[in-house]
């Protein structure tokens, strides 16, 4: 049975809460048991920002992920904080326009994206949080791509339904990089 | 019925509207402001009222005022505000009126902090205001709870015509889950024959007032209130069991502290430490009798609260100090990890406490 933690963390203003309601609005699409939870300190732009996501086919617990099996990062003090808080045998993905050092666990596996950078020469320089979901869903398939583009849809608001392809553009390119 | 994720302030309040309130006072304050905020969207499009009140002291009394006229009503605020709010509170309860009040807890004491607590518990369920009176207080652990009780809040309020209390925390406001929404969440319709909603000259008047200056008026009305207390601890109690029957170590928590001490007792499990888990789902009433009976075969509780132990007292109360009872706490925004909860049980396990 699966319980898998998510923890997603950077800047604000980087759709780290945003990347985080895609999986749980996905997971829920699948079926599986959600839980979202933000940080909501006095955050603003540039600030810091995470939120925890867990995906399970049992029922939710606490819905703090302190060692998460997931953790994305967008910013180096999130890596900083947060590398060691991994569980032994889980995955980071690392944005590494934006994070220069590697990983000083061994016993966790990492992918560096450079998601930053691609989000801007693909001109959606705002969706590098959707390029890092898409390495996610390559590298753990914590949720399918199969129905992504239904789940996103419900996560877009209303007034921004025209940024869906743009955003789909973005997890697909994530999806395809190889690291 | 399709499952939608939604946050836990905005669940409490989609399920007012649903269960017929109309009326929503308050002033924002976080962690609580989307239930404002929701309400500022919703309100006008199906006819009823949003009003920003120029502070919690206006909104209560709002609140007192359409509730009088017998109308669904609430307000909501977090800590800070809800001290507002107490003498408001008070007049609702000698007005025998029924109303919610949602506090989404806070770090406190003063103005505090913006992250997560329960240390409201007192105030809630021992009279933050003056005088002798109960509120009925509903202690919701997810986001479906948030709904579910916001609905049943309005139930009990109407059906013993007294003020109830939603007791939420940071987390569960904020958090997002899967909740399913009935689209009429009312159970029952309470005719309101005492309301002031104008004689046509067809009866005598309606008077709603909480001012008694003959002493054998005012105590008669409080013995009576205490009869109708007697009711609801008799009848509307609710809690949930987890993993009680054999336990040896029983943890007694409630919303998110509850979710936090699963996780624990699911650990203690798997090590083979015999522990379960009594969740209040009501704080007033609250559950004496199902610890009571649960004293007799552990060998002792631990209370997991966000506050430096104010639950804990009720517990004791309840289990008549027959058995040890520890403290498993966290303050100030802070939350106990299941580790930390864990640790308690294992302490109480091997009576080291």
């Amino acid at each position: 049975m699966a319980y898998i933690q998510v923890l997603i963390a950077g800047f604000g203003g980087q759709g780290v809460l945003f990347a985080g309601k895609v999986l749980a609005h996905k997971g829920l699409e699948e079926e599986k048991q959600i839980s979202w939870l933000p940080s909501y300190g006095p955050e603003m732009r540039g600030g810091t920002a995470n939120c925890s996501v867990i995906i399970s086919d049992t029922p939710v617990g606490s819905p703090i992920v302190s060692e998460p099996d997931i953790l994305i990062v967008m910013n180096l003090p999130s890596f900083d904080k947060y590398e060691n808080a991994v569980k032994a045998g889980g995955c980071a993905f690392v944005d590494s326009t934006l994070i220069e050092r590697k990983a000083e666990r061994t016993d966790i596996s990492v992918h560096y994206i450079p998601a930053t950078k691609m989000a801007r020469d693909l001109g959606i320089p705002t969706l590098a949080n959707m390029i890092m979901i898409g390495k996610v869903i390559r590298e753990t398939g914590v949720v399918a791509m199969d129905g992504l583009r239904d789940a996103l849809s419900k996560t877009v608001s209303a007034k921004h339904q025209d940024l869906l392809e743009a955003n789909l553009k973005a997890i697909e390119a994530g999806y395809e990089y190889k690291d | 019925m399709a499952k939608v994720l939604m946050k836990g302030n905005e669940a409490i309040a989609e399920a007012a509207i649903r269960s017929g309130c109309r009326h929503y006072f308050g002033y924002p304050i976080t962690p609580q402001t989307e239930i404002a905020a929701y309400m500022a969207k919703r309100m006008p499009k199906i006819g009823g009222t949003f009003l920003q009140a120029e502070s919690e002291i206006s909104a209560i009394n709002m609140v007192y005022g359409v509730s009088s006229a017998g109308c669904r009503v609430m307000t909501s605020s977090s800590s800070p505000g809800v001290s507002l709010k107490q003498e408001g509170i008070s007049y609702l309860a000698g007005c025998d009126l029924p109303a919610l009040i949602v506090n989404v807890q806070r770090g406190g004491p003063g103005l505090g902090g913006i992250q997560p607590s329960q240390s409201d518990y007192f105030q809630a369920t021992k009279g933050g205001g003056h005088g002798d009176y109960r509120l009925i207080v509903l202690a919701p652990a997810s986001v479906q709870e948030m709904a579910d009780l916001t609905a049943k809040a309005f139930d009990l309020a109407d059906k013993y015509r007294m003020p109830a209390m939603l007791l939420a925390d940071g987390t569960i406001g904020q958090m997002m889950e899967p909740v399913e929404l009935p689209e009429d969440m009312r159970t029952t319709v309470y005719e309101k024959p005492w309301a002031v909603t104008g004689t046509e000259n067809k009866r005598e008047h309606n008077i709603v007032n909480s001012l008694y200056l003959v002493p054998e008026q005012l105590e008669k009305k409080n013995i009576e209130r205490y009869e109708k207390y007697k009711t609801v601890e008799k009848n509307e109690v609710m809690y949930e069991e987890y993993m009680t029957d054999d336990a040896d170590v029983c943890v007694v928590a409630f919303g998110i502290a509850a979710r936090v001490s699963k996780n624990a007792i699911t650990a203690a499990r798997a090590k083979g430490i015999k522990a379960g888990l009594i969740r209040p789902i009501t704080l007033w009433p609250f559950p004496k009798d199902v610890i009571a009976r649960t004293a007799e075969h552990v060998k002792g509780f631990v209370s997991v609260e966000l506050s430096m132990g104010q639950m804990i007292e009720d517990i004791r109360l309840a289990e008549g100090c027959k058995k040890p009872v520890t403290l498993c706490s966290r303050v100030g925004g802070m939350i106990p990890s299941p580790e930390e909860v864990l640790k308690a049980i294992e302490d109480m396990e091997g009576g080291a406490f």
